[in-house]
């Protein structure tokens, strides 16, 4: 049992995939075109690992139409989304929104957002400082 | 006889652009389970006698949203009414196999699956229309999630006032003091919906929040 359970997993880890993205692929594109780009890769079974973050209005579009496509497609379960930044819990929620209204002109180097098919990852445990995946 | 006409046909072309707002629009956002309509069926007891929908330990319970008109509420001698707006709970993924494991037949399960993701596209939808919103997170749960984040990061971008309610202090692993320093730019009440605990402050709360509006 314990042995099936562990080729499994092996198995499951061997098809996953992560695309790291640059910041400058997404720079120019509209709110549509990100969230179909990284919606897009996430359906080809994907983690995403994108430099920098979404805006607000960008990150509830992506669960919006994450949601619109669990309803149409088969075996989608949905997304797993986690952001990360430098700033760990020393600024403030207000600070940390508006500095990354600000990064997104050009792309902030310290923030990582991670975005995965649901099927793949299993959990992202999010605190200030750190961020635990779980394939 | 034609004066009257011109009167009323004027006051109901101007009166509507000057009229005093009836009823601020509260909603309740939060991940699943965290006890939005527990809470708001609370406040609709207290002040209408009936409540604005069904509670379950199963996620996703509320798959569309609800709404009670005209509550009057009371604090203190202030007096306000609302439109509460219950709203399904937000989360990034929806798998009918989670409603099996609570005992859910596989048929209601994918019916509940499909309403439950047409629920939160709602929610989302909703977001723009409120006056004011109450997050609900569950006290007992990481407040980090990404879900929250989102949540409060667009009522801010909105400029929609927020006040965050933990819920679920009356069990023993509830930390409110978590929430505060997850979110420490946000007014945080902890309450218990199911045993009524510290609803004072919570309605207290209330009144400043729609005094930001």
């Amino acid at each position: 049992m314990v042995v099936k359970k562990s080729r499994f997993k092996a198995n499951r880890l061997k098809g996953m995939s992560l695309h790291i993205m640059p910041f400058s692929e997404v720079r120019g594109l509209t709110i549509t075109e990100r969230v179909k780009k990284i919606l897009n890769l996430v359906l080809g079974n994907k983690v995403v690992i994108l430099q920098g973050r979404l805006r607000p209005e960008e990150e509830i579009r992506l669960i919006e139409d994450t949601m619109a496509m669990v309803d149409h497609i088969r075996s989608f379960k949905g997304i797993e989304l986690a952001v990360i930044d430098s700033y760990g819990n020393d600024v403030s929620f207000f600070f940390k929104i508006r500095k990354g209204i600000a990064d997104k002109l050009a792309g902030n180097q310290s923030t990582l957002t991670v975005i995965g098919p649901a099927s793949v990852v299993k959990e992202i445990k999010r605190d200030p400082r750190k961020l635990e995946v779980f394939f | 006889m034609v004066l009257r006409i011109i009167r009323n046909f004027s006051l109901r072309i101007f009166g509507g652009l000057f009229k005093r707002r009836d009823s601020l629009k509260i909603g309740f956002y939060g991940p699943p389970n965290a006890g939005k309509t527990s809470l708001a069926n609370v406040i609709c007891r207290d002040w209408t006698g009936e409540d604005i929908g069904t509670v379950s330990d199963v996620p996703h319970e509320t798959r569309a949203v609800q709404f009670k008109e005209k509550v009057e509420i009371e604090h203190k001698g202030k007096k306000m009414t609302l439109k509460l707006i219950d709203t399904p709970g937000i989360a990034t993924k929806v798998d009918y196999e989670d409603f099996i494991k609570h005992g859910i037949k596989r048929g209601d399960a994918k019916r509940r699956a499909k309403e439950a993701t047409q629920g939160i596209i709602d929610a989302i939808k909703w977001l723009d229309d409120m006056d004011a919103v109450v997050v609900v997170l569950d006290a007992t749960l990481n407040p980090y999630s990404q879900v929250n984040v989102t949540i409060i990061g667009n009522l801010l971008a909105r400029k929609i006032p927020v006040l965050i309610v933990g819920n679920k202090i009356d069990l023993r692993r509830a930390d409110v003091k978590k929430i505060e320093s997850a979110f420490p730019d946000y007014d945080v009440v902890g309450i218990s919906a199911r045993k009524k605990l510290n609803m004072e402050e919570f309605y207290e709360s209330i009144f400043k929040l729609t005094k930001r509006v």
